[in-house]
């Protein structure tokens, strides 16, 4: 009587916790599932809305979106406005990472694959088109007690490769420097490493699978240094200047900060998209979404 | 009257056959996700280790697997990680749970025990994220400054929260072992004057071996194939394992990397031969278990 009363009451506290994390944003549910359901939900309405003969111009449907983990914020912003002006469309993001997104893209299990790198040359070669949406800045950040405020890309570089490995050698306290990064594949890692020039080059003490795992680890460690897309960034890390340029969205949007990159919707070439994918397209490329991606932290491409 | 039991009794026969029919299938959908899970693991998971080379695979010290230049898939690294990190875990587990498996199963007064034991119970639904969560926040802050390290992400976090993590297994097996001892071993051993202690740990202990021998079994297959705990407190670097060096197993190998691996690379065909390679672990452990279970029958 007790183990049952006892997982009764696990189960209800964990369906708390899911309750919980679903609430805050109930447009934007990630899995395949609620996709059927609000297809079969979404259809629904539109013949209801057919016979009482209302305009014909409304969209409707399932945008499905996959991949970057770092787009997720952007997206989601997106999505939630233009579901709010579409009410029949819904728009569905799944984070799997940039390299999946362009691959469901090209194979046409999603509608707009999302990429936060520049395509490769393969994978246009493959039928991916590009559609910039946003820039996004790659901050360097350290932990708030670091006295260390200004890097330049060499240092940082030399910080990466394991041939500065103490804070003292940059004017910071004398700590030893952990150097945490993103996993192997990981957009953010491939367009750090990249910019910086330090591909396969990278010492790193601990690796982490997300964005908020880096910015955890950095937040709760004096002695790390980490680097995670300039939206997610909060007030628990500080962000360094790179070069005597703070990472803010004028930096990027000028090109004067030199870790950016872009935010990629991926289409295919010669596939025609659903008039509601298209729609949503049209409307994340439209110099009207930039006040929503600033919101999100990242910088619009085409305002 | 006599056709009507005789329609009854073919009906209950029919039933009887339906679901007989019923249960035959449900056990054999059973065995198909096993086969099907096998078959499919073996034939995703050996084209890269015939690309790679099973000694380059399975002995290869170093791990890039997305190096542009130079890439390079060897998976001793995770290997002894996982053997380590195992070997650690059931090194602090089994003792405690042994002794709590003891504890409840003998000495512990009955109001005690009922309340111990709906916590180990709990201690065993409790998803392995927080486990993760908890280390993260707490083992790790604590490890980094008790050993004056420049990060807490280590083997020894690892080795700590899956020492947590089996401790429920070992001890429901455990107890129930003891508890199946026939009561006249023990009363016989107290009755020639042994005391109770002696009587636990002498008689009990030794007739109740094979059990805690699976319950150890247990303990390893459940620490060897964790994944989200671990991944979140042992810094998923690829190196050698050492005891205050971030390391990664192979399940999160698999993890961490699965998600932007690009279909179809040697990358993503790799990791499901890591996969290949924990299959094998835990089936080995799952005869191990078998075994131990028959001895306990016989």
């Amino acid at each position: 009587m007790k183990k049952v009363i006892a997982l009764v009451a696990a189960l209800t506290l964990s369906m708390g916790m899911f309750a919980g994390c679903g609430s805050s944003e109930p447009a934007s549910s990630a899995s395949s599932s609620a996709a059927a359901s609000s297809e079969a939900v979404s259809s629904e309405a539109a013949s209801s809305e057919a016979s009482s003969s209302e305009a014909a111009a409304a969209v409707s449907g399932v945008v499905n979106t996959d991949g970057s983990t770092s787009m997720e914020s952007v997206v989601k912003a997106l999505a939630e406005a233009f579901m709010a002006e579409n009410p029949d469309v819904t728009v569905n993001y799944s984070g799997t990472g940039s390299g999946t997104g362009i691959e469901s893209a090209t194979a046409g299990t999603c509608d707009i694959g999302l990429s936060s790198r520049a395509l490769k040359e393969d994978e246009t070669a493959a039928g991916a088109v590009s559609n910039v949406v946003a820039l996004d800045g790659v901050a360097v950040i350290v932990n708030p007690a670091n006295t260390v405020e200004d890097l330049t890309v060499e240092q940082i570089a030399q910080i990466f490769k394991g041939e500065i490995t103490n804070w003292s050698q940059l004017g910071g306290a004398d700590l030893e420097i952990a150097v945490y990064g993103r996993e192997a594949g990981s957009g953010t890692r491939g367009a750090f490493e990249e910019i910086v020039g330090v591909e396969d080059a990278c010492k790193l003490t601990n690796e982490y699978s997300s964005t908020g795992d880096v910015i955890g680890n950095v937040a709760s460690n004096e002695n790390a240094i980490g680097y995670a897309s300039l939206s997610a960034v909060g007030d628990t890390v500080k962000a360094v200047k790179v070069g005597g340029i703070e990472c803010s969205e004028a930096t990027i949007k000028d090109g004067t900060y030199a870790i950016q990159r872009p935010f990629v919707m991926v289409t295919k070439d010669g596939a025609a998209l659903s008039d509601a994918a298209q729609a949503f397209l049209d409307f994340a490329m439209s110099p009207d979404a930039a006040e929503i991606i600033a919101a999100a932290g990242a910088v619009s491409a085409n305002a | 009257m006599e056709p009507q039991t005789k329609r009854r009794s073919t009906l209950k026969e029919m039933i009887e056959l339906l679901m007989r029919v019923i249960f035959t299938v449900c056990g054999f959908i059973a065995i198909a996700f096993v086969l099907i899970i096998t078959v499919y693991l073996i034939i995703s998971g050996l084209p890269a280790i015939r690309e790679i080379g099973l000694v380059d695979f399975l002995f290869g010290t170093r791990w890039a697997s997305t190096d542009k230049t130079n890439p390079a898939y060897g998976i001793l690294p995770f290997i002894l990680t996982s053997i380590y990190g195992t070997a650690g875990a059931i090194l602090i587990g089994v003792p405690i749970g042994f002794m709590a498996a003891v504890f409840l199963s003998k000495v512990a007064p009955p109001k005690v025990a009922a309340v111990i034991r709906p916590a180990v119970d709990l201690l065993a639904g409790i998803p392995s994220v927080v486990y993760g969560l908890v280390g993260m926040m707490v083992l790790v802050p604590w490890i980094k400054d008790t050993f004056d390290l420049k990060a807490g992400d280590s083997l020894l976090a690892a080795i700590l929260v899956l020492a947590v993590m089996i401790l429920p297994s070992i001890i429901s097996v455990s107890e129930t072992a003891l508890k199946a001892v026939p009561k006249e071993y023990e009363e016989a051993s107290l009755a020639l004057g042994a005391t109770p202690l002696e009587t636990y740990f002498k008689v009990s202990v030794h007739a109740a071996r094979s059990g805690i021998a699976a319950s150890v079994v247990l303990g390893v297959g459940r620490a060897i194939g964790e994944a989200m705990a671990i991944l979140m407190v042992a810094g998923n670097s690829p190196n050698m394992p050492g005891l205050f060096r971030s390391v990664k197993f192979l399940t999160t190998a698999i993890a961490s990397e699965m998600s932007y691996s690009s279909v179809g690379s040697l990358q993503r065909n790799a990791l499901y031969s890591i996969g290949l390679v924990l299959f094998l672990f835990i089936m080995f452990i799952n005869v191990m278990l078998n075994l131990f279970l028959k001895k306990d029958k016989e």
